[in-house]
Parts: structure tokens; C-alpha cells; sequence
């Protein structure tokens, strides 16, 4: 006899029993012990047919194939750059996948991408011992110029881009900013200091009321309220 | 003389009250307050995060770190000497111990996660009351968890099994034995088990059973802890 024993979008923590019998499946976050379908993290249930996954409220970002992410050169080497990724794990970049120039043999690597310099990067391989390809070829990634980086929750990321970047252009629109969201929670904005303290405002409040609906709404208002003023 | 009443008029199956909290220290990855009548406990953990020097960095699980600290102030008005003791390394090492069973640190390999215990206030029970911090301060950080762990020490004084000692009990004339359990609520295993003293091998039977009960108990209180946090955040 199957039963699910949660609904949709209840908070759980680890070791709740959300399902027993075999009829539902464990997906992310869930693990099956026995009969019973158990969390293992805490997080948000949503129940896809027969699959219960559970969406993470809390945790660190873990590099994923196919992320594209801001991330910031630590180390300068003799076949590539080390990247920081705000995650456990640093990345790699290796010189054929930095730039589409030709690189001399011992050229000055730094006068590339230099220590302390962002990018946008996508990941392209992640191994099971968490070694991390980063690469710079790709629309839309690039080193990043001039601008701030401010560091948000990663597990906001979605709600701070919104349906289809709804809710990232729409900011856009606002402050005249440009504004790269990273998939590791690094956020890189560049406008007139005023439009870019607003962006970063605007970004934290998302963050704080990231679980409420109607949260476009309620953006859209503040964004118009702030820009009378 | 013997044993007939406890302090506060408490039943002998009671446990001092209990208050938790989760997420208090904004810096950290995840933290937990947890406070069992006057002994409090704050826990606070940070990570996964990269592992220096290298040469302690296990390429096939994460690491874990607890440190139990007792705060100068703590304890019942003698200064507690600050810094590690060998006392302070003891607890450290069997509540990383007690926690390790219910983390997959498989998930992390070559990082380590770092569980700061510190005891503003105690009054005997404080690694478990450590523990049962601890562990809503690892399932506040997000990580992949099988159980949480609650943890309660039982025990026997003079003629009665009792459940949650204070110091008043600990330091009774006559014979009392300690004994510290930490449990994985769910499935009912133990991964912390000490004793102080001397219990008959009957009466331990029984005072795991008590103790059993009790971390249900403190088990449903973590996790409303846990779920309050973002409750109170839905409601504003």
C-alpha cells in the first residue's frame, strides 16, 4: 500500500519520511530506505509524476556541467588559469579554451586574463573527484570589465534571473545596469555608482523575499518607487 | 536516603525544558542554538569548503572538524581555563563521531566541513546538548544528511533511572551513573554512548528504552526548529 506523505511544497528535513510503498520514485535530495522514500536534505517537496525531489533552501554551490558562471582567476600556470568558482572546488581553464587567439609558446599568459581578473565562464566537464573545466568560448562569456561583483545565496539564482530572465531585465531596464548572474550565486553589475547601488539593493531584496509569490509585482513596484525619488 | 524527587518537581522520564533555534549566526553556512534547562549551546558550521594543508584532504569523502569549546564564563563560577583541554578534545572527538554517521561526506570528496561548538552556559549535559546543535546546524547548512541526531544523557541516581541529569544529580552522594546517548531518531541507532559511574546491566536495558523515548522527543523539537526558520519567513 502506497502512501505519499507530504504535499507540494512543504519544508522538510533530513530523515522525514515523505513516501511509503514503491509506487513514487526518490529523485534529487531524497534517498529510499526499504519501503519508505526518505529526505535528505532540507528542502522545499515537488512532486514531478511519480518522482519526489526535493529543492535545496540552503547549501553551497557545487559546480555542475553546463553552469555558466562568474568566476575569478587565482593562479596564473604554465598551461592555463586556476579559477576561484565560490564553491569548494576551483576550476580550471586551459589555454585552448581561454581565447580564440593564438598564444605564442611562453607568452605572458597574465596579459590575458591576470590574477584577481572576473570572466564568465562555462563549466564544460565536472569529474567525480570534483575537477572543475571551465571555458571561455561560448555566447555570451567574456572577461569582465570594470563593474562589481556582489555575492548572493546560489540557491536564489533562479528566483533573482526569474521565468525566462524575466525579472534580472526587468532590473536591467530600471538602473540602465548590466548585470551577469552567475550560476554559483556571483552577480556582476556595471552602471553609474547610483544605478549600480540600486541593482545591488534590489538583488538583496529578491534574496530576502525570494520564497513569497508575487514577487515580480512587488519588485516592479520598489524599482518605480526608487527611481521617482 | 533515598532518591525520591527531583528538582523542580521534574518526572523521573522528563527532560529539563528544551528551546532550539536555527540560523542565528547570518555568517556562518548554517547554525543552532540549543538550550536544555541552564546549559546552552550555539553551533555554527562552515562548509564544504577547501582543505589546507593538502596532505589532509581525502580524495574519497569530505572531512568533518567539530570543536567543542567551553566559554571562560560557562561554568558554575570557577573560571574554565580557555583553550583546549584534554577534556574539550575528548567531547570534540566523539561528537564529530556521533555526527559522522548520519553526513555523506562522500558527496564532497577533498573538502572539509567545520562544526564550531561553543557553551555560553553549562550545566551537565553539554555534549549532548552539542550534538543535537550541531546537527541542526549541519542540516541548516544544506547538507546531504541522511537523519538528524538528537542526543540525551540517561542515567541512575541512588535507587532511580532518570532521564537528563543536572549537576545537582551528577555530583549526588551515593551512586549515580551518566550516561550520554546520542541516537538517530528514525532508525534507532546509537552513535554515542559513554558512561560515567556504575549502573546494574538490567537497569542499562531499561534506561535505553528512556532514553529512546526521550530523543523522539528532542528529535520533533530539532525539527520544528528547523522548519520554523523558513515559516517564519513565508508568513511575513
Amino acid at each position: 500500500m502506497s502512501k505519499l506523505l507530504v504535499n507540494e511544497k512543504e519544508i522538510v528535513v533530513p530523515g522525514e519520511t515523505l513516501a511509503t510503498g514503491m509506487d513514487n520514485l526518490p529523485g534529487n535530495g531524497t534517498y529510499r530506505d526499504g519501503e519508505n522514500i526518505i529526505a535528505s536534505r532540507l528542502g522545499l517537496v515537488q512532486l514531478e509524476g511519480r518522482a519526489i525531489k526535493l529543492i535545496p533552501l540552503a547549501g553551497r554551490y557545487i559546480p555542475k556541467t553546463g553552469d555558466t558562471i562568474i568566476c575569478k582567476v587565482i593562479d596564473v600556470s604554465i598551461n592555463g588559469w586556476r579559477l576561484d568558482t565560490n564553491s569548494p572546488y576551483s576550476a580550471m581553464m586551459s589555454l585552448k579554451d581561454a581565447t580564440f587567439d593564438f598564444i605564442a609558446r611562453g607568452a605572458d599568459l597574465t596579459q590575458y586574463y591576470d590574477l584577481g581578473d572576473y570572466a564568465v565562464g562555462k563549466i564544460i566537464n565536472v569529474t567525480s573527484q570534483k575537477l572543475v573545466d571551465v571555458t571561455m568560448k561560448g555566447p555570451g562569456l567574456r572577461k569582465l570589465k570594470g563593474g562589481r561583483v556582489v555575492e548572493v545565496a546560489s540557491n536564489k539564482v533562479p528566483r533573482i534571473i526569474g521565468k525566462a530572465g524575466s525579472m534580472v531585465s526587468m532590473i536591467k531596464d530600471a538602473t540602465g545596469c548590466n548585470i551577469t548572474v552567475g550560476q554559483n550565486g556571483l552577480v556582476w553589475i556595471e552602471g553609474t555608482p547610483e544605478n549600480e547601488f540600486l541593482a545591488i539593493q534590489t538583488i538583496r531584496k529578491i534574496e530576502n523575499e525570494s520564497h513569497l509569490s508575487g514577487l515580480t509585482d512587488k519588485i516592479k513596484a520598489y524599482l518605480e518607487k526608487a527611481k521617482k525619488k | 536516603m533515598a532518591y525520591k524527587e527531583r528538582l523542580n518537581k521534574r518526572g523521573f522520564e522528563e527532560t529539563r525544558p528544551i528551546e532550539a533555534k536555527v540560523g542565528i549566526i547570518k555568517r556562518a553556512d548554517g547554525s543552532a542554538y540549543f538550550r536544555i534547562g541552564n546549559t546552552i549551546a550555539y553551533a555554527a558550521v562552515y562548509g564544504p569548503r577547501n582543505l589546507f594543508p593538502r596532505f589532509l584532504q581525502d580524495p574519497q569523502r569530505g572531512i568533518l572538524r567539530c570543536n567543542y569549546n567551553m566559554m571562560p564564563f560557562s561554568g558554575s563560577g570557577e573560571r574554565v581555563r580557555p583553550g583546549g583541554s584534554r577534556r574539550s578534545k575528548e567531547i570534540s572527538l566523539v561528537t564529530g563521531k556521533a555526527l559522522l554517521p548520519v553526513l555523506n561526506l562522500e558527496e564532497y570528496p577533498n573538502t572539509v566541513v567545520d562544526v564550531f561548538i561553543e557553551l555560553p552556559q553549562t550545566e551537565a549535559g553539554s555534549r549532548c546538548a552539542g550534538i543535537c546543535a550541531a546537527s541542526m546546524a549541519l542540516a541548516d547548512a544544506g547538507l546531504i544528511m541522511k537523519d538528524l541526531v538528537a542526543a540525551v544523557s540517561v542515567g541512575r541516581v541512588d535507587d532511580k533511572l532518570v532521564v537528563d541529569l543536572d549537576y545537582s544529580e551528577e555530583s549526588y552522594e551515593g551512586i549515580v551513573a551518566d550516561i550520554p546517548i546520542a541516537m538517530i531518531p528514525n532508525s534507532n541507532k546509537i552513535t554515542l554512548l559513554q558512561m560515567d559511574g556504575m549502573i546494574p546491566k538490567e537497569d542499562v536495558k531499561k534506561v535505553l528504552e528512556m532514553a529512546k523515548k526521550a530523543c523522539k522527543k528532542i528529535y520533533e523539537v530539532q525539527k520544528s526548529a528547523l522548519k520554523d526558520k523558513y515559516k517564519v519567513e513565508q508568513d511575513v
